[in-house]
């Protein structure tokens, strides 16, 4: 690495080179049964260079191959953006725990025994589902260096587990799932398969859906699933600097409901969106985007914060294979004082959603959403009375959040880098999708 | 690479598995991608690497790594894992060995382009969108790729194939106050660079049509009658129909292989659906598979009965069908699995002006935004709509989504077109693998009863 800085320094007026090395130990179950076992490790560095004014990039995983790398780099760097930023010279970081050495000493028989106990646990009650279920070990290494004198590096373990059952009955299919994450082993797969055997008993009867304005809980997969990148969006510095995000110019202003605030903190310990610096070196901190329903920040790698006259939330994010752009590290919405329970309760009619298909097709950048339910609940009078089928929900994330009859008071981590509560929205446009009538 | 093949035949000897794979990748790609009028990314990447797949007792290890010294070992750890996974009979279906070296046929290699001028047309293109009214930014990505790809297994074969990829996105935002619109396109190729050349005009076109979007209103949600265009029903045919016929997803589920089951009535006589990396020239086309097995062309629906579905060696032994050629891997990280190649409705005969002629009020969707399914529901999106009153196109729309049940939804396709059309900007993802250059197709398509959404 030294060598290729080294070099990249002689030819460009500031460089910085960013190396991941990773690990990971997955095996799987399918259809019920132990069927993978995998090893894969992946290698890569990334050169950047500031030359000219102008940024240039190339990456491989060729290591040794020097003078390649920096060659191409060279060679892009005329037709490269305008660097109207510098690199970040050593600096005190926060301390971020990511590394556990207990995770890659977990035997690869504990990972088996721990899938097998998710699928068993399933059947135990529901013999008709297929499952996949699967744990997974890693370990990454991650290292920049940068012609200002930055060279750090940290290691970071992840743990996941991940269980998802499918029931066919006819031309009907019923599918159900839950997963978790963390920088430290995961000894205990009970809960993911009580949610599961949970999603399976609330699925058992079929409920009626009608086309129309009802309230919906949005539980922390379906906050994950369908809300989360209409909202995250306006708040990324890229979207900012081109002027497509929303929020431009709004930053003070109510967006959402007052009771509503989103934070992004990648210092929480043991959590795999968590870091030390991000991906240029710059000390990981937490920034409230939205602090009591007011816009408050947007999301800035150095480039973007450069071009928005801001300065970096050092939110940088890059692959060995690509140039840095901001994105969030973890995601963390505050609880409020409402249980899952009562929220069920309060329902009169209304639908529970937890996974959907098809999410993500809209015009995000706007914050509209939409999206089939491939998973939900229909409650009557208080009651979960079945699963719904046919529907499809579409809104505007701000108009939804605008709507909040409460948020729970019981956040739950979904994957490595999220934390929410589940949300309880009047009034969402619910369709029914087929065979009316 | 004759040392490599030396090699790996060494590191296939004395393994001790029912069966062994290694498969090598050397490539390079460039990329570059504007957002507004900045190059804001323009990267070459290198890349080797490799892995070993083993099988025993059918219990699958796989190993990847980026160098590809200590081959041998690679294999006993591969072959270590499958042992711990195996509980049972290993089958894969039989495969004749085949020793090969493809030669990729390019008509025009994007390699023989210099940088410079492909930054020159791509400039000319945004500029071209810039000039028209309205634009608030716009996207530009244009990425090719080379890489050859070393086969050899334990049966015997050794094939060296070269890939070569070029692909282009052009989209424009349009914005107006708090309302924003999108309008884009696609374009793909298996090495020919002259199919992203020339789009001047239909660059133009894009821009005027996010400009026009914005005050385009939006579908009254319901069910009509839909005409899909040839690109639209090309991306239904493979999220809705495709998927559906990838046997990992069926051989081991005795409820889905019911629901599949060869014979069974999916369409009216008019329904012809083939799949097939032999059909030629397209992105989705490759002389053999990634677990060496030839191509081939095969028909999934005739005249509106499921007759076959796509196949990897060991999905083919399961459901004692004859393997296809469909196990893909997007690069040496990953293992291959069951994926569509170039996916397409057959023409029929009736004309677009005859399609449309009795539909007194429907939707006219074209060109896709997205799609997804998980198996019998779908979603998908046209980025272009126009209603369709008394047998004519009318007004423009704002972007809808189309969303069913792929069983009735079939049923209710009672129109196939005569004027077939190949879409070969698409991506596929599965399993963590995305995007594999694929291609999909159709002539213009109708469905008699289909819920249509604003997007």
């Amino acid at each position: 690495m030294e060598e290729i800085l080294e070099a990249a320094r002689k030819v460009a007026d500031a460089a910085d080179l960013f190396w991941v090395e990773s690990r990971s130990i997955p095996v799987a179950f399918e259809t019920n049964r132990l069927k993978h076992m995998q090893t894969k490790e992946a290698r890569g560095v990334g050169l950047r260079i500031i030359k000219d004014g102008r940024i240039g990039f190339s990456a491989t995983n060729k290591v040794e191959d020097v003078e390649g790398i920096v060659s191409r780099a060279v060679e892009v760097a005329p037709y490269g953006a305008k660097a109207e930023f510098g690199l970040p010279s050593a600096a005190e970081h926060p301390e971020v725990p990511t590394f556990d050495p207990a995770v890659p000493q977990v035997p690869i028989e504990k990972m088996v025994e721990l899938s097998q106990e998710m699928v068993e646990g399933v059947l135990e009650g529901h013999p008709e589902v297929l499952c996949d279920a699967g744990a997974s070990q890693s370990v990454v290494k991650v290292r920049i260096m940068n012609s200002e004198g930055v060279d750090a590096s940290y290691e970071k373990t992840v743990f996941s587990i991940g269980l998802s059952g499918t029931l066919v009955r006819g031309t009907d299919m019923l599918f159900v799932g839950d997963g978790e994450s963390s920088c430290r082993p995961i000894e205990d797969a009970s809960e993911i398969v009580a949610r599961v055997r949970g999603q399976l008993d609330m699925a058992k009867q079929e409920a009626e859906v009608t086309t129309g304005r009802f309230p919906v809980v949005f539980t922390p997969d379906a906050v994950a699933g369908l809300l989360l990148s209409p909202l995250l969006v306006g708040f990324n510095g890229k979207t900012v600097v081109q002027g497509s995000s929303p929020l431009v110019g709004r930053l003070g202003e109510k967006v959402v409901d007052e009771r509503f605030s989103l934070y992004d903190d990648g210092t929480i310990a043991f959590r795999p969106g968590s870091r030390p610096w991000d991906d240029e070196g710059v000390s990981t901190r937490v920034t409230p985007l939205i602090d009591k329903g007011v816009a408050s920040s947007f999301i800035y790698d150095l480039k973007t914060a450069a071009q928005a006259g801001a300065e970096t939330t050092g939110n940088a994010a890059r692959g060995s294979g690509s140039l840095p752009s901001p994105s969030t590290s973890v995601i963390s919405i505050a609880e409020g004082d409402m249980s899952f329970d009562e929220m069920i309760a309060d329902m009169k009619e209304g639908l529970v959603v937890e996974r959907f298909l098809g999410a993500g097709q809209t015009n995000i950048l706007a914050g509209d959403y939409s999206g089939n339910v491939l998973l939900g609940y229909k409650v009557e009078n208080g009651q979960i009375v079945g699963r719904v089928k046919n529907s499809m929900l579409s809104g505007n994330v701000y108009e939804t959040l605008n709507n909040l009859i409460a948020i729970g008071n019981e956040a739950k981590w979904r994957g490595g880098s999220l934390r929410t509560p589940p949300l309880y929205c009047a009034d969402v446009s619910v369709a029914r999708t087929e065979g009316e009538g | 690479m004759p040392d490599l093949r030396d090699q790996i035949s060494q590191a296939l000897k004395g393994h001790g598995a029912d069966y062994v794979e290694v498969r090598i990748e050397e490539g390079e790609s460039t990329r570059l991608l504007y957002r507004g009028r900045e190059l804001e990314d323009v990267g070459m990447t290198t890349s080797l690497g490799g892995n070993v797949r083993a099988l025993v007792n059918g219990g699958w290890g796989f190993v990847s790594f980026n160098t590809i010294e200590g081959l041998g070992a690679r294999v006993e750890d591969a072959v270590r894992q499958a042992r711990i996974v195996g509980q049972e009979k290993s089958e894969l279906a039989g495969v004749e060995p085949i020793v090969d070296i493809v030669e990729p046929q390019l008509k025009k290699d994007p390699r023989t382009l210099t940088l410079a001028q492909k930054k020159g047309l791509m400039d000319e293109y945004n500029e071209v969108m810039w000039g028209v009214g309205g634009i608030q930014t716009t996207l530009i990505a244009y990425g090719d790729g080379h890489k050859k790809v070393v086969f050899a297994n334990s049966d015997g074969s050794y094939i060296e194939q070269q890939r070569v990829d070029v692909s282009l996105r052009l989209s424009a935002t349009a914005r107006d106050g708090s309302e924003v619109q999108q309008a884009g396109v696609s374009l793909g190729s298996s090495g020919d660079f002259s199919v992203v050349e020339g789009l001047h005009q239909e660059s133009k076109e894009i821009a005027e049509k996010a400009a026009s979007l914005l005050a385009a209103p939006r579908v009254q949600g319901g069910e009509y009658t839909v005409i899909l265009d040839p690109v639209l029903a090309g991306v239904f045919t493979h999220e809705a129909f495709g998927h559906l016929s990838e046997s990992d997803h069926v051989y081991e589920n005795d409820r889905l292989k019911e629901v599949m089951v060869l014979g069974r009535k999916f369409g009216g006589e008019h329904l012809n659906i083939v799949d097939g990396a032999a059909v030629p020239g397209l992105r989705g086309s490759y002389r053999y598979d990634d677990e060496g097995v030839p191509a081939t062309r095969s028909y999934l629906i005739r005249e509106g009965e499921l007759v076959g579905r796509l196949h990897s060696r060991e999905t083919a032994a399961k459901m004692g069908e004859a393997p296809s050629g469909n196990a893909r891997a997007i690069d040496f990280r990953f293992e291959p699995i069951v994926r569509m190649t170039n996916t397409f409705i057959e023409p029929g005969s009736t004309t677009f002006e005859e399609m449309i002629a009795d539909v007194k009020e429907g939707v006219y969707a074209c060109d896709w935004y997205g799609g997804m399914t998980s198996m019998e529901m779908f979603t998908f999106s046209a980025r272009e709509a126009y209603m369709i009153r008394d047998g004519k196109v009318e007004e423009l729309l704002r972007p809808v989504t189309l969303s069913g049940n792929v069983f009735e939804t079939l049923k209710n396709l009672d129109a196939v077109g005569n004027d077939l059309d190949m879409n070969q900007g698409g991506g596929c993802g599965k399993g963590g693998q995305s995007p594999l250059p694929v291609s999909n197709g159709s002539p213009h398509i109708r469905i008699a009863r289909c819920l249509v959404g604003g997007a």
